[in-house]
């Protein structure tokens, strides 16, 4: 019976070893995306956010058999105190080391404190406030698409430049908008404009009648849209029934994706000026992605907050892979500092110390019915904003953890 | 916010002249609530839902058969219509005995669903639907551009609301109808057929929200969401005049749709809230409503 024993012992200190072994070889970690995926924001991010993190997953883990890696998802419905429980949630109990792309500023802004403070990590796709690498930024926290001094900068300044030199704001009232506004003025004066005005609008606003009555009376030269989503959709296309454009006054719209331009029809959204980082057709590799994506998605086109999430998952998946760990937050944001960037939709670029990702931005208009040549045919390229121009100098921003 | 300091009567005449227009979406949407509460005692929280389909049905019927937009006025609510009658007759007609509770379970529940079906198969972002070609243009008004076709809403909701009332208040029909609500048993005995009389008015009252939603399509983003983002201000205005009451829906949606646009020119980001400040109030004072009789 003792002989027995201890045999039984030797062979599960043995077995015991050997599953030791695998374990230590593994890395795992887990991936949340936590995204708009009912209302107005969904085809912005949404499930196509969730596609193009599944498409990361799977070219990391091809050629890297030794990380393990687990994605959920959930739905923040805009809503901060909704965001910042799942989050809470999230990296308490259910173990999550990363949650990736939440459009709406407000939730962006909730979520990445809570990240720091647990120590956790935070790449915001979707959300546009530049506040997240000025004063609210962390060492927790990487901002990858695109923000609003970008935006600012890339339609504002142009637009100015080509003879819209008096702007009336329409802004959603609450942290993005806010944000983009401010950051837009600030541009528009900095080029030479005038801010003539400006009306603030509840998030999710059907019917703009009536402000754009008060943009008309205003007689600005140009009407500038610090909105998104569905905002600027209806926005638009009540403009068109109110006579603006033909009246003389241009639309601005500050934040525009594939997504809305689809849904206005080339007819009302033509010569649209808008400032993206990312086209589908603009090259044979983001075409490429489309495709695989579109298997997941059919009948739709990636915005650029989705290829931010391929591609931010890829690059945090590759700096956990050299520290062999997911587990210290600040660690492996590090990480991400250091390396720079090079994925096949964004190219080569680098995270700044603010926790701002650099990489070229482009000046689109959108093309006339005419000009479409097959469904997703949306933009023309006017302009390339290289990467150091098209964002806010590190100086200006007021980050903490910028020295000097 | 420059112009609070120098209130142009212009202006404010253009906002006047907005929120009338808005309150006529709300006085039909509330006009096919109230009936269907009035009439049937159920609270139909799947009410936006329906004047989604309405815009879909719409913009689908453009996409597969080119049946513009007159048409669809007309065809999409008998279209959705239909699905009302439908639904009554599966879900509704067992829950009228109970408590209103189980009707508004129901009915937000098959809300959810629908706008989800909807959601998963065209996404969120919307669907383009144009002005009809006889509508487009304005006309500039001296105090404001006034759209053709914004025009056109507030001359067909009023001729919707009238006749609506009319054949409700004054009309034998009408009076089977509202005799129906008060004694059903009463009025069987007299040979008249209550359970159809009752699915052909939640018909009717889901073709107003229908014919909404077609007439909402050419302004308002179509979007699966579209219905959400209205319903709860339209129980709102509905609360106000009155549940049941025909003409307190139809006189409260138009003067509430003038309040809103008074907030969105004095203080915009109110406007969105100011409607329930006033139900809150309305209910302190008087619990039925301003036109509502106490139940």
């Amino acid at each position: 019976m003792k002989r027995r024993m201890k045999h039984l012992l030797g062979y599960a200190a043995i077995a015991a070893l050997a599953a030791c072994g695998t374990a230590q070889a593994q890395t795992t970690v887990k991936i949340g995306v936590l995204s708009d995926m009912s209302s107005l924001y969904s085809d912005i991010g949404g499930p196509g956010s969730v596609a193009a993190a599944k498409l990361a997953i799977a070219d990391f883990t091809v050629q890297n058999k030794d990380i393990k890696v687990e994605l959920i998802s959930a739905d923040h419905q805009n809503k901060a105190d909704v965001g910042s429980s799942v989050a809470n949630q999230w990296y308490d109990v259910d173990k999550v080391d990363m949650i990736i792309d939440t459009p709406n500023s407000g939730v962006a802004l909730a979520v990445s404190q809570i990240a720091a403070t647990k120590n956790k990590i935070f790449i915001v796709s979707g959300a546009a406030a530049s506040d997240l690498t000025g004063p609210k930024c962390n060492a927790n926290t990487i901002h990858w698409t695109y923000d609003t001094w970008m935006l600012a900068n890339g339609t504002g300044s142009a637009l100015v430049k080509t003879g819209g030199d008096s702007w009336f704001f329409l802004t959603s009232d609450y942290a993005f908008g806010h944000a983009l506004e401010r950051d837009t003025m600030a541009a528009v004066e900095k080029a030479g404009g005038k801010v003539l005005g400006k009306v603030r609008h509840p998030i999710n606003s059907n019917d703009f009648s009536s402000f754009l009555l008060q943009a008309q009376a205003s007689k600005a030269k140009v009407i500038g849209l610090a909105n998104a989503g569905g905002d600027t959709i209806n926005s638009i296309k009540q403009g068109a029934e109110f006579g603006i454009v033909k009246g003389g006054q241009k639309f601005a719209g500050l934040l525009v994706f594939a997504s809305d331009v689809n849904a206005l029809g080339l007819a009302t959204a033509q010569g649209l000026t808008l400032t993206e980082t990312w086209y589908w057709d603009a090259n044979d590799a983001n075409r490429a992605f489309t495709k695989r994506w579109q298997v997941e998605r059919p009948g739709k086109f990636p915005t650029m907050v989705q290829a931010g999430v391929y591609s931010g998952v890829l690059h945090y998946l590759k700096a956990v892979a050299e520290l062999k760990s997911g587990a210290d937050g600040k660690a492996v944001v590090a990480k991400m500092k250091a390396t720079p960037t090079d994925d096949p939709l964004f190219g080569k670029g680098e995270i700044r110390a603010d926790g701002r990702k650099i990489h070229d931005a482009y000046l689109f208009e959108v093309k006339a019915p005419s000009e479409s040549k097959y469904p997703g045919d949306f933009y023309k390229l006017r302009a390339t904003i290289p990467a150091a121009e098209a964002f806010r100098p590190l100086k200006e921003g007021g980050c903490p953890l910028v020295s000097g | 916010m420059f112009e609070l300091l120098n209130i142009s009567p212009q202006a404010l005449f253009g906002q006047l002249l907005i929120g009338l227009i808005n309150g006529s979406f709300y006085a039909l949407l509330s006009l096919g609530l109230a009936v269907i509460f009035g009439m049937l005692n159920i609270i139909n929280f799947s009410h936006g839902a329906q004047y989604m389909m309405g815009a879909f049905a719409a913009f689908l019927l453009l996409e597969l058969t080119g049946l513009n937009y007159w048409a669809a006025l007309i065809i999409a609510p008998i279209i959705v219509g239909a699905t009302g009658v439908i639904i009554e007759r599966l879900f509704l007609q067992w829950l009228y005995k109970l408590d209103h509770l189980y009707g508004l379970l129901l009915t937000f529940g098959l809300a959810l669903i629908i706008e989800g079906l909807f959601r998963n198969y065209f996404g969120s972002a919307g669907l383009p639907y144009r002005v009809p070609d006889e509508l487009t243009g304005g006309h500039n008004l001296g105090f404001m551009f006034l759209p053709n076709y914004r025009a056109w809403v507030i001359v067909a909701s009023l001729t919707v609301c009238f006749a609506t009332w009319f054949v409700i208040e004054r009309t034998r029909l009408g009076a089977y109808l509202r005799a129906a609500t008060e004694n059903p048993t009463l009025v069987r005995a007299f040979g008249i057929n209550v359970p159809r009389m009752i699915t052909l008015t939640y018909g009717f009252g889901v073709a107003l929200a229908a014919f909404a939603g077609v007439m909402a399509a050419p302004i308002y983003n179509v979007s699966p969401q579209m219905g959400s983002e209205l319903i709860i201000v339209v129980f709102a205005v509905v609360v106000i005049g009155g549940m049941g009451s025909i003409m307190g829906a139809i006189v409260t949606g138009f003067g509430l749709g003038i309040v809103e646009g008074l907030t969105k020119y004095f203080f915009p980001e109110a406007s969105n809230t100011v409607i329930f400040v006033i139900m809150a109030l309305v209910l302190l004072v008087r619990p039925a409503g301003l036109f509502g009789r106490a139940r």
